[in-house]
């Protein structure tokens, strides 16, 4: 058997010398130590991991479920049936507010981890990815409500592409034209935000979450110590 | 009509109907509705909240 | 003993670096709480789609603006008909008018990118859609009257036609205008208002080029030239000088993200430059690239340790330490 680091069987055979060289033996290879399975999948976390501010990066990641699942469902019936149905409409509200909320978890996850200082040791890229999550997921909501083929969809176009036309972009993304951002808002951008929300989630696996601050000298000094020493101060 | 169809059907009728002229503060150039301030005066209370509001030591985790 | 320094060894930074946890681990089921956050966020959804549910104010329609507003209509259509209309004068993508382009600085990316949506006012919203209406000599004639005339005199009719029809009135489902010489558009601008009010526009507009149509950039451009839709926008709050880009219709929030973005037309220069789309949209590049960036400017990246926020965050690891240990078991 061949073991991995945690000794779970790897389940296949490197007997071979000219089999280390392999792309996917050495793909593998460079998975597995950056994500072994205890750190992609852990069963413990570290003592200062004692905060509801921690749960928001979760909640963001539910939401964001929530988002594809209501979307999904939309896109079985087609564009027009939730302005028909009130099943349609139900399920639209759904996708609306898990959106609202996404963003609002989203908010409070990324004002957490600023006041964390959260990129420090080489967690960077964590950060980074998470800007471009942020960036992304506007996008592809500003698809989204431009699909509603309603009166809201109407004016949010006519409006934006004064500014998207300034950039040159108008000319070959078109906020008018529903069949693009209809496509671009349930195939290309879905893809890149799940991209970039994965990639996101194994660097937070991979470095781990960001240990705190270095102490105050006062935190070292147990409390009784602190205490006597104002006792003697006063008797003498 | 199937039950689950009826059901969801019902559930598509909101409650509080938010349908309907908005409303709006005026505050210098700033001019917001009172739906995006609640939203955003939420976030402003949770995330003082997320980090105030104790959370549940671990039992049987030692010290 | 002396410790000699590695060569290239980096300082450390507080707000860069971090001395990496050897302390105590705590058991944690990460699956099970993103199943906690799944059911929660779930639960919280299903509350607010069933007890407020969601906007959906039906679209305006060629139709129903003319039905509604025909003079504001037909006023629009004299403009596209013109080649006057905001539409007709954009500049790229839709046409090629000089000068009329947003730069930042001495650069024009629209320009640079060309016309990629080409839109012919005139025969696109007028001309081409009354050859799509049913023989009618008449109209026929007009139209060909039209096109074979001299711009001089296109640019006369509809110069004298528009003035009209700000003081026109509608009655028994036609414009009426003091007279005057129009030559042959009040009959173009008269029979376009006639079938706009009876849907085949919007159908006209839309699959012009083929069957199936899922562009509405012809349609919407010529809603947006309108004051109509513009009117149903300022009630709803929705305008760029009222913060819009972050408002929904009716008492729906909207897209409060987009707070900074819609902030900087608020102010000047903005609120007042022709280049103001481009500027905004340079400024917001800047600034996500810099929030990105975060970690490696300095000043900003200081803010977390000054502010100390963090000290309630981490308060119960600090409270650990004392006693000597450093929390390590």
């Amino acid at each position: 058997m061949n073991a991995d680091s945690d000794g779970s069987d790897t389940g296949v055979q490197a007997d071979l010398p000219e089999d280390e060289g392999q792309w996917s033996a050495r793909l593998r290879r460079a998975a597995v130590n950056a994500l072994p399975p205890g750190r992609l999948l852990p069963d413990r976390q570290p003592a200062y991991v004692a905060s509801w501010i921690y749960v928001f990066g979760a909640l963001t990641l539910a939401a964001l479920a929530i988002v594809v699942l209501s979307g999904m469902v939309l896109a079985i019936e087609g564009p027009t049936w939730w302005h028909l149905s009130r099943v349609g409409l139900f399920v639209n509200s759904m996708h609306m507010w898990s959106v609202e909320l996404f963003f609002f978890f989203m908010v409070v996850h990324l004002w957490g981890k600023f006041f964390m200082a959260a990129w420090r040791g080489r967690r960077r890229a964590t950060w980074i990815t998470g800007v471009l999550a942020f960036v992304v997921s506007i996008a592809a909501a500003f698809t989204g409500y431009l699909s509603q083929q309603n009166f809201d969809s109407q004016w949010i176009g006519t409006q934006a592409k004064d500014g998207i036309n300034a950039t040159g972009a108008g000319a070959f993304f078109n906020v008018l034209n529903f069949g693009q951002m209809l496509v671009w808002h349930v195939l290309l951008l879905p893809l890149v935000v799940g991209f970039v929300v994965v990639v996101h989630v194994l660097l937070v696996r991979r470095h781990g979450v960001v240990p705190p601050f270095a102490p105050d000298p006062g935190d070292l000094v147990a409390p009784e110590v602190v205490a006597s020493a104002a006792d003697r101060s006063v008797t003498r | 009509m199937t039950f689950p169809q009826e059901l969801a059907g019902r559930l598509a009728q909101a409650i509080i109907n938010l349908n309907g002229p908005g409303r709006y503060v005026h505050w210098g150039f700033i001019q917001i509705s009172v739906a995006n301030l609640v939203v955003i005066a939420l976030m402003i209370v949770v995330f003082v909240a997320a980090i105030l509001v104790p959370f549940p030591r671990r039992s049987g985790g030692g010290r | 003993m002396l410790q000699l320094r590695r060569k290239g060894a980096r300082r450390f930074r507080p707000d860069r670096d971090v001395e990496e946890w050897h302390g105590r681990y705590v058991p944690y089921d990460i699956i099970k709480e993103f199943v906690a956050a799944f059911l929660v966020v779930l639960l919280i959804t299903l509350g607010l789609a069933i007890v407020l549910s969601s906007p959906d104010v039906p679209p305006v329609t060629l139709k129903s603006w003319s039905l509604r507003a025909p003079l504001d209509f037909a006023q629009t259509a004299v403009t596209e008909l013109a080649g006057t209309s905001p539409t007709a004068t954009y500049g790229p993508p839709y046409n090629s008018t000089p000068g009329v382009s947003q730069t930042i600085g001495p650069v024009s990316l629209e320009s640079l990118l060309g016309v990629h949506h080409p839109i012919n006012t005139a025969l696109d919203d007028v001309i081409d859609p009354l050859r799509t209406l049913p023989s009618d000599p008449a109209l026929a004639s007009a139209i060909r009257r039209y096109t074979a005339a001299t711009a001089k005199a296109q640019t006369g009719w509809t110069d004298a036609y528009g003035s009209a029809l700000v003081h026109a009135r509608f009655a028994a489902g036609k414009l009426v205008t003091r007279p005057g010489d129009y030559g042959p558009v009040a009959e173009m601008i008269g029979a376009l208002t006639t079938m706009a009010r009876s849907g085949a526009l919007d159908g006209a507009l839309v699959s012009s080029k083929q069957f199936y149509g899922t562009d509405y950039t012809k349609p919407l451009l010529f809603l947006a030239d309108g004051t109509y839709l513009a009117n149903l926008a300022a009630a709803q709050h929705l305008h760029g000088t009222q913060w819009g880009m972050m408002n929904e219709t009716g008492n729906f929030p909207g897209q409060s993200w987009l707070w900074l973005y819609t902030f900087w037309y608020q102010i000047p220069p903005f609120t007042t430059s022709t280049n103001a789309d481009a500027l905004v949209w340079a400024i917001m590049v800047v600034l996500t690239v810099l929030l990105a960036l975060v970690p490696f400017l300095p000043g900003v990246r200081s803010i977390p340790r000054k502010v100390r926020i963090y000290r309630l965050i981490w308060r119960r690891h600090y409270r650990s330490l004392a006693g000597g240990a450093g929390g390590a078991v």
